[in-house]
């Protein structure tokens, strides 16, 4: 299981291994190296701008730079896509901006207080949002000054919270207090940093709201009785109630259940399994041979219908067969069935020799196992008759051990009651019947693409000399 | 207490010898076995179609068994049929809840079905006389979520739940034939094998289990990873998994030597896998992240030859199409784009 530590500033549940956690460990190992000026982190300084100074910030390039240095990043692109995920998540953030993400130039980023970071778990409610609006109105300064959206924000705030907008007025004068006694500096820091997390979990319109969670893993919520802090240490009865319902509990395994696992566990030991090397050699053959049949490594030579939007490329392939997919056939005689295509040659094929039958019987059964329930025991029975009953018209051979098995399987007629059977002609088909339709002259015709049409002897003839 | 504490003894013995016999089969690895092989030259696909028309997040889209129709659901409670070649919409079926996470397309193309919170899988008939395409039937039975769901045949579905467990539906009757338990956490995805005898689901349990449809039971379970598995998909000859997982990695195991052969991931990978899918022959792997983007990696080689970026927010779905020629991605951003 993952190994945790904790994160920044000890606020963080140690057991919460929540697929969010896992990547904020991960952005906040690099976002404390990046501010590590001792380990060759950014360089971050106080910049000299008008009439004023800015503290504490650090360019983009240099970040971007930085990126790809120390985490071995070959592209520009790359790096920059990193950055901005870093700066969706707040972890650091434009000064001059709502918009989080990373530019490759000389914009100024300062990084979050760990108080603010993701990993803290903060889910604010409307009631600090409101508090933070309100209170950035009481100050007479022109970079606190609401953007549009933010105003819209507030207006609708008001509304809904007008019964006790008494309450929020004056908890956002108590937190303007406490601003005022903080040294001007520290106040520009802050007020930036209290921005930016404003910025993580009351998105700009159109930006992508980062806090977003995937419904299928919000609802396991490890800690339900986790009460829902208030950035500014306000506390209502509502949020100190949990809103979501209480997990279901891990089960604890019973004897039952430790016995199963043995069982399966005496299983996977006994099972015969095959060497890696052998499995490599599969999986390197196998691709090897598909390579040239996958697009998107070797391109097609005909024009891609998404971009041409021309569809006589498939047209083409469903009337007559190309070469390239006819070869494919002879790969394996799942293959050949896979293509309908092929799957009609070889049964044209087996018809010329009268023995169809093996084919067709193969061809029922997999229908059978398609078919709706009710039709099942009707369509085993029919199969039954026309294929292994005293005197069935398309006579299958099969060993008499495989026949007494399906005999007696059919009694009681289902879906598998011809499996056995199934893999038997199968492996006789494979063994049998398909080497030599790979060999015959209506397949060779195909794969070197000789036209039809010539004389009998001909082909014989061209047929004989291909496979001597 | 004492019977619970032999019984587990004998659990972590057995767990103790496997490890030995897996060792004995592991005479090379993956990665030494492909050393003398070159990585794929770089892929580059390009943006070729964008499907405009859901109005919220994306959450799940599936190909069709034809060359060119896919089904796409979100959370504005639709699920769409696209001709991704004219980018129009074969069908818009309103659904009766809108917080679907899955959807699937039956091999036949007649039956689309989907599911989410609403703990159940319902069945769409695209193929209905009056043209007008009505819920079939509604699978209910699971008391979780619906993750994942997949066609094995117009007669029978697979579904995957957020209460652990898999069923095996006969469509016809609406009734559970063989239900699936085992995982210890919610189930999130499953795949089908390609000779629809068995199938794979990938779970909050942090493993992957393999399972004989026939008989219910289960043949394998693989692990390795350190969170969530949510994508997972068989490799193309059948005997591979591919899986993908919420600690930024996926995985290839082999059913045949029953242990990992490689893990694909990069120190600056950081999100987790949403979704996966092999290109035709397998030697990609399509994989779609947490942070927007789609990775494509050598899959034998474990390296990133590509990356598909063109999605405004998390890419939720992808899915190669049956001949190989294209992928298609579904994204939170209420897109869905088609690529080669």
């Amino acid at each position: 299981m993952a190994q945790g530590h904790q994160s920044g500033v000890g606020i963080a549940d140690p057991d919460d291994d929540s697929p969010n956690m896992i990547v904020f460990r991960k952005i906040e190992d690099v976002v404390s190296r990046l501010q590590d000026e001792k380990e060759g982190g950014v360089a971050i300084r106080t910049v000299k701008s008008f009439l004023s100074k800015i503290p504490s910030v650090a360019a983009g390039s240099d970040i971007v730079q930085w990126l790809m240095k120390h985490l071995s990043i070959e592209e520009t692109v790359e790096a920059v896509h990193l950055g901005s995920l870093i700066a969706a998540h707040g972890y650091f953030f434009p000064i001059s901006d709502h918009v989080l993400t990373l530019k490759d130039d000389g914009t100024f980023y300062r990084f979050q207080s760990p108080y603010f970071w993701p990993s803290n778990c903060w889910e604010p409610e409307n009631t600090d949002y409101a508090i933070y609006l309100c209170k950035r109105t009481m100050q007479n300064k022109a970079r606190l000054e609401l953007a549009d959206y933010e105003a819209e924000n507030l207006a609708r705030l008001q509304r809904a919270f007008a019964r006790k907008w008494e309450f929020i007025f004056m908890q956002a004068e108590a937190q303007v207090k406490i601003d005022r006694k903080k040294d001007k500096v520290e106040r520009k820091i802050l007020d930036s940093q209290e921005r930016a997390f404003w910025d993580v979990h009351r998105p700009v319109p159109g930006c992508v709201n980062t806090t977003d969670m995937d419904i299928r893993k919000c609802r396991r919520e490890r800690n339900p009785q986790r009460v829902k802090k208030s950035v500014y240490g306000v506390t209502e009865e509502s949020q100190s109630q949990s809103s979501q319902p209480p997990s279901q509990p891990c089960r604890t395994s019973t004897k039952e259940d430790v016995r199963k696992e043995i069982s399966f566990l005496n299983t996977q030991l006994d099972r015969h399994c095959m060497k890696m090397s052998k499995v490599a050699e599969s999986l390197i053959g196998y691709t090897e041979q598909f390579m040239e049949y996958d697009p998107f490594v070797t391109p097609t030579e005909p024009s891609n219908p998404w971009i041409s939007d021309d569809t006589t490329f498939w047209d083409i392939e469903a009337r007559d067969p190309h070469q390239h997919r006819v070869k494919r056939w002879s790969f394996s005689l799942e293959e050949a069935l896979k293509d309908p295509a092929g799957r009609d040659q070889f049964l044209k094929f087996l018809e010329s020799e009268f023995s169809s039958e093996n084919l067709r019987f193969w061809l029922a059964v997999q229908d059978l196992k398609r078919r709706p329930q009710q039709d099942v025991c009707v369509r085993a029975q029919e199969i039954w008759q026309e294929f292994l009953a005293e005197g069935a018209p398309s006579s299958i051979n099969l060993d008499s051990h495989s026949y007494e098995r399906t005999s007696h399987n059919i009694k009681d007629p289902g879906r598998y009651s011809f499996e056995d059977a199934q893999e038997h002609i199968f492996q006789l088909m494979k063994s049998d019947s398909y080497s030599r339709f790979l060999r015959s002259s209506t397949y060779q015709d195909l794969l070197l693409a000789r036209k039809k049409g010539k004389s009998l002897t001909g082909k014989r003839l061209t047929g004989l000399m291909q496979s001597s | 207490m004492g019977e619970m504490e032999q019984l587990r003894k004998e659990a972590e013995s057995l767990k103790d010898q496997i490890i030995v016999a897996r060792k004995g089969f592991a005479d090379t690895t993956l990665q030494e076995a492909v050393a003398g092989t070159a990585v794929v030259s770089r892929v580059q696909l390009k943006t070729r179609k964008t499907l405009r028309g859901h109005l919220a997040k994306i959450y799940a889209m599936h190909w069709g068994a034809g060359l060119t129709q896919c089904v796409s659901a979100s959370q504005d409670g639709k699920l769409i049929v696209w001709d991704t070649l004219s980018t129009n919409k074969v069908n818009a079926i309103p659904l009766k809840s809108s917080w679907v996470m899955t959807c699937a397309y039956a091999p036949s193309g007649n039956l689309v079905a989907c599911g989410g919170l609403d703990n159940m899988c319902s069945i769409y008939n695209l193929k209905g006389k009056d043209g007008n395409v009505k819920v079939m039937r509604e699978l209910a039975s699971h008391t979780g979520y619906l993750s994942c769901c997949r066609f094995v045949s117009d007669s029978e579905i697979i579904t995957s739940s957020g209460d652990c467990t898999c069923i095996l539906w006969d469509i016809e009757t609406g009734t559970e034939k063989t239900i699936f338990a085992g995982h210890l956490g919610d189930c999130m995805s499953l795949g089908v094998a390609p000779d629809f005898k068995s199938f794979i689901s990938g779970a909050c349990d942090y493993t992957a289990k393999h399972w004989d449809i026939r008989d219910g039971n289960c043949t394998h379970t693989l692990s390795g990873h350190e969170s969530d598995v949510n994508a997972i998909g068989f490799f193309p000859n059948g005997n591979g998994i591919l899986t993908g997982s919420d600690d930024a990695t996926c995985k290839l195991y082999d059913l045949r030597s029953d242990q990992e052969l490689i893990t694909y991931q990069d120190a600056t990978i950081m999100c987790g896998v949403t979704s996966l899918a092999p290109s035709l022959s397998g030697r990609l792997l399509l994989a779609g992240y947490d942070d927007f983007n789609v990775n494509i990696w050598d899959a034998l080689k474990a390296e990133r030859v590509g990356v598909l970026a063109g999605h405004d927010n998390r890419v939720s779905c992808i899915g190669v199409s049956s001949d190989g020629m294209a992928c298609c991605t579904g994204s939170w951003d209420s897109f869905l784009k088609i690529w080669n």
